[in-house]
Protein backbone atom coordinates (compact mmCIF):
# COMPACT_ATOMS: atom_id res chain seq x y z
CA UNK A 1 0.00 0.00 0.00
CA UNK A 2 1.60 3.07 -1.32
CA UNK A 3 1.36 6.35 1.21
CA UNK A 4 2.35 8.82 -1.29
CA UNK A 5 -0.34 11.15 -2.27
CA UNK A 6 -1.81 11.83 -5.98
CA UNK A 7 -3.14 14.74 -6.67
CA UNK A 8 -6.33 15.37 -8.69
CA UNK A 9 -5.12 17.21 -11.55
CA UNK A 10 -2.67 14.06 -12.62
CA UNK A 11 -5.80 11.89 -12.95
CA UNK A 12 -7.84 14.92 -14.67
CA UNK A 13 -4.71 15.14 -16.93
CA UNK A 14 -4.82 11.30 -17.58
CA UNK A 15 -8.20 10.34 -18.42
CA UNK A 16 -8.64 13.58 -20.71
CA UNK A 17 -4.83 12.42 -22.24
CA UNK A 18 -5.99 8.64 -22.65
CA UNK A 19 -10.00 9.26 -24.24
CA UNK A 20 -9.77 11.52 -26.50
CA UNK A 21 -12.39 14.37 -26.18
CA UNK A 22 -13.06 13.36 -22.80
CA UNK A 23 -13.52 16.24 -19.88
CA UNK A 24 -12.86 15.26 -16.27
CA UNK A 25 -13.84 16.79 -13.14
CA UNK A 26 -11.74 15.58 -10.21
CA UNK A 27 -11.59 16.14 -6.83
CA UNK A 28 -10.08 14.32 -3.97
CA UNK A 29 -8.12 13.81 -0.90
CA UNK A 30 -4.78 12.69 -2.26
CA UNK A 31 -5.99 9.08 -1.98
CA UNK A 32 -9.48 8.72 -2.66
CA UNK A 33 -11.14 10.54 -5.67
CA UNK A 34 -14.51 11.14 -7.38
CA UNK A 35 -14.39 12.16 -11.15
CA UNK A 36 -17.26 13.10 -12.95
CA UNK A 37 -16.77 12.77 -16.36
CA UNK A 38 -17.95 13.34 -19.79
CA UNK A 39 -17.54 12.86 -23.43
CA UNK A 40 -18.21 11.06 -26.25
CA UNK A 41 -16.19 7.88 -25.87
CA UNK A 42 -18.35 6.86 -23.72
CA UNK A 43 -21.87 6.79 -25.78
CA UNK A 44 -23.33 3.59 -26.34
CA UNK A 45 -21.03 1.38 -24.01
CA UNK A 46 -22.98 0.03 -20.86
CA UNK A 47 -22.26 1.31 -17.39
CA UNK A 48 -19.36 -1.30 -17.05
CA UNK A 49 -17.66 -0.63 -20.58
CA UNK A 50 -17.97 3.15 -19.28
CA UNK A 51 -16.26 2.31 -15.63
CA UNK A 52 -13.89 0.12 -17.29
CA UNK A 53 -12.85 2.55 -20.07
CA UNK A 54 -11.56 4.84 -17.20
CA UNK A 55 -10.40 2.23 -14.75
CA UNK A 56 -8.30 1.10 -17.58
CA UNK A 57 -6.71 4.18 -17.77
CA UNK A 58 -5.06 3.49 -14.08
CA UNK A 59 -4.92 -0.10 -14.41
CA UNK A 60 -2.56 -1.64 -11.04
CA UNK A 61 -2.94 1.56 -9.33
CA UNK A 62 -6.10 1.53 -8.94
CA UNK A 63 -6.76 0.11 -5.20
CA UNK A 64 -2.88 0.93 -4.56
CA UNK A 65 -1.80 4.37 -4.98
CA UNK A 66 -5.12 5.74 -5.61
CA UNK A 67 -7.00 3.72 -3.15
CA UNK A 68 -10.87 4.52 -4.53
CA UNK A 69 -12.15 6.27 -7.56
CA UNK A 70 -15.65 7.09 -7.46
CA UNK A 71 -17.15 7.73 -10.73
CA UNK A 72 -19.48 9.39 -12.19
CA UNK A 73 -19.90 9.03 -16.11
CA UNK A 74 -21.98 11.57 -18.73
CA UNK A 75 -21.69 10.03 -22.21
CA UNK A 76 -22.12 12.96 -24.78
CA UNK A 77 -22.46 12.93 -28.32
CA UNK A 78 -19.91 13.12 -30.89
CA UNK A 79 -18.95 16.16 -32.25
CA UNK B 1 -10.12 -21.36 -19.49
CA UNK B 2 -7.54 -23.94 -18.85
CA UNK B 3 -5.96 -22.63 -16.26
CA UNK B 4 -8.71 -22.83 -13.59
CA UNK B 5 -7.89 -26.69 -13.15
CA UNK B 6 -4.58 -25.60 -11.55
CA UNK B 7 -6.54 -22.52 -9.44
CA UNK B 8 -8.50 -23.73 -7.15
CA UNK B 9 -9.46 -20.35 -5.65
CA UNK B 10 -10.42 -18.91 -9.26
CA UNK B 11 -12.64 -22.11 -9.48
CA UNK B 12 -14.49 -21.39 -6.08
CA UNK B 13 -15.00 -17.75 -7.04
CA UNK B 14 -16.61 -18.86 -10.70
CA UNK B 15 -18.34 -21.57 -8.54
CA UNK B 16 -19.97 -19.30 -6.38
CA UNK B 17 -20.46 -16.41 -8.70
CA UNK B 18 -22.69 -18.93 -10.94
CA UNK B 19 -24.53 -20.81 -8.38
CA UNK B 20 -25.95 -17.57 -6.28
CA UNK B 21 -28.30 -15.55 -8.11
CA UNK B 22 -27.03 -12.40 -6.34
CA UNK B 23 -23.57 -12.05 -4.72
CA UNK B 24 -21.46 -9.20 -3.37
CA UNK B 25 -17.74 -9.34 -3.11
CA UNK B 26 -16.95 -6.88 -0.18
CA UNK B 27 -15.13 -5.38 2.29
CA UNK B 28 -15.91 -6.69 5.70
CA UNK B 29 -19.61 -8.62 5.90
CA UNK B 30 -22.62 -7.40 5.77
CA UNK B 31 -23.27 -7.22 9.18
CA UNK B 32 -19.77 -4.78 9.70
CA UNK B 33 -18.46 -3.89 6.47
CA UNK B 34 -15.24 -2.33 6.16
CA UNK B 35 -15.47 0.21 3.94
CA UNK B 36 -17.90 3.13 3.07
CA UNK B 37 -18.09 1.84 -0.45
CA UNK B 38 -19.10 -1.98 0.14
CA UNK B 39 -21.41 -0.59 3.53
CA UNK B 40 -23.28 2.03 0.70
CA UNK B 41 -23.69 -1.22 -1.51
CA UNK B 42 -25.40 -3.52 1.46
CA UNK B 43 -27.28 -0.51 2.06
CA UNK B 44 -28.89 -0.38 -1.33
CA UNK B 45 -29.51 -4.34 -1.09
CA UNK B 46 -30.91 -4.07 2.12
CA UNK B 47 -33.20 -1.17 1.44
CA UNK B 48 -34.77 -3.32 -1.24
CA UNK B 49 -35.36 -6.38 1.10
CA UNK B 50 -32.92 -8.56 -1.58
CA UNK B 51 -31.64 -11.51 -0.16
CA UNK B 52 -27.84 -11.62 -1.45
CA UNK B 53 -24.88 -14.01 -0.73
CA UNK B 54 -21.24 -11.69 0.67
CA UNK B 55 -18.08 -12.78 0.13
CA UNK B 56 -15.32 -10.85 2.62
CA UNK B 57 -12.38 -10.62 0.61
CA UNK B 58 -10.39 -9.27 3.20
CA UNK B 59 -8.90 -12.12 4.72
CA UNK B 60 -6.69 -13.18 1.79
CA UNK B 61 -5.71 -11.45 -1.05
CA UNK B 62 -5.74 -13.86 -3.63
CA UNK B 63 -9.39 -13.62 -3.24
CA UNK B 64 -9.28 -10.37 -4.52
CA UNK B 65 -6.50 -10.86 -6.93
CA UNK B 66 -8.32 -13.75 -8.70
CA UNK B 67 -11.65 -12.10 -8.17
CA UNK B 68 -10.96 -9.56 -10.60
CA UNK B 69 -9.15 -11.92 -12.68
CA UNK B 70 -12.52 -13.12 -13.25
CA UNK B 71 -14.47 -10.47 -13.48
CA UNK B 72 -11.88 -7.62 -15.21
CA UNK B 73 -13.03 -5.10 -12.72
CA UNK B 74 -10.38 -3.86 -10.47
CA UNK B 75 -12.18 -2.46 -7.21
CA UNK B 76 -14.33 -3.54 -4.89
CA UNK B 77 -17.81 -4.17 -3.87
CA UNK B 78 -18.37 -6.32 -6.87
CA UNK B 79 -22.30 -7.42 -7.33
CA UNK B 80 -22.86 -9.96 -9.30
CA UNK B 81 -27.08 -10.48 -11.03
CA UNK B 82 -27.25 -14.18 -12.49
CA UNK B 83 -23.54 -14.58 -13.45
CA UNK B 84 -23.23 -11.34 -14.59
CA UNK B 85 -21.20 -8.23 -13.01
CA UNK B 86 -23.36 -5.46 -12.25
CA UNK B 87 -21.07 -3.41 -11.02
CA UNK B 88 -19.39 -1.70 -7.91
CA UNK B 89 -20.66 1.32 -5.47
CA UNK B 90 -21.27 3.53 -8.22
CA UNK B 91 -23.45 1.75 -10.52
CA UNK B 92 -25.58 0.09 -7.70
CA UNK B 93 -26.04 3.71 -6.78
CA UNK B 94 -26.96 4.84 -9.57
CA UNK B 95 -29.25 1.97 -10.66
CA UNK B 96 -31.00 1.98 -7.94
CA UNK B 97 -31.70 5.50 -8.33
CA UNK B 98 -32.84 5.54 -11.99
CA UNK B 99 -35.32 1.95 -11.10
CA UNK B 100 -32.86 -0.02 -12.98
CA UNK B 101 -31.40 -2.12 -9.83
CA UNK B 102 -35.10 -2.71 -9.02
CA UNK B 103 -36.15 -4.25 -12.70
CA UNK B 104 -32.95 -6.22 -12.63
CA UNK B 105 -34.16 -7.82 -9.18
CA UNK B 106 -37.16 -8.60 -9.77
CA UNK B 107 -38.40 -6.08 -7.19
CA UNK B 108 -40.90 -4.27 -6.48
CA UNK B 109 -39.68 -0.76 -6.87
CA UNK B 110 -41.97 0.35 -4.28
CA UNK B 111 -40.70 -1.75 -1.47
CA UNK B 112 -44.42 -3.29 -0.55
CA UNK B 113 -44.18 -6.17 -2.98
CA UNK B 114 -45.21 -10.34 -2.43
CA UNK B 115 -43.46 -11.46 0.40
CA UNK B 116 -40.01 -13.85 -1.24
CA UNK B 117 -39.89 -17.23 -0.87
CA UNK B 118 -37.38 -16.91 1.54
CA UNK B 119 -35.44 -19.93 0.28
CA UNK B 120 -34.90 -18.45 -2.77
CA UNK B 121 -31.33 -17.59 -1.39
CA UNK B 122 -28.70 -18.29 1.06
CA UNK B 123 -28.09 -15.24 2.54
CA UNK B 124 -25.28 -17.02 4.95
CA UNK B 125 -22.17 -15.66 4.00
CA UNK B 126 -19.65 -17.82 2.02
CA UNK B 127 -16.20 -18.87 3.53
CA UNK B 128 -13.96 -18.93 0.10
CA UNK B 129 -11.44 -18.31 2.04
CA UNK B 130 -11.49 -21.52 4.04
CA UNK B 131 -11.08 -23.48 0.77
CA UNK B 132 -7.09 -22.48 0.76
Amino acid sequence: MSSVSVSPDELKDRIEAAIPGTLADVSGDGHHFEAKVEGPAFAGLSRIAQHKLVYDVFGAELGDRIHALSLKITPTEAR
Amino acid sequence: MSESASNPMREAIASAISENPVILFMKGTPEAPACGFSARTVAVLEALDQPFAAVNILPDPAIRQELSAVSGWPTIPQLFVDGELVGGCDIITEMFQSGELQKLLGVDAAGAGEPEPAAAVDAAPLSIENLL
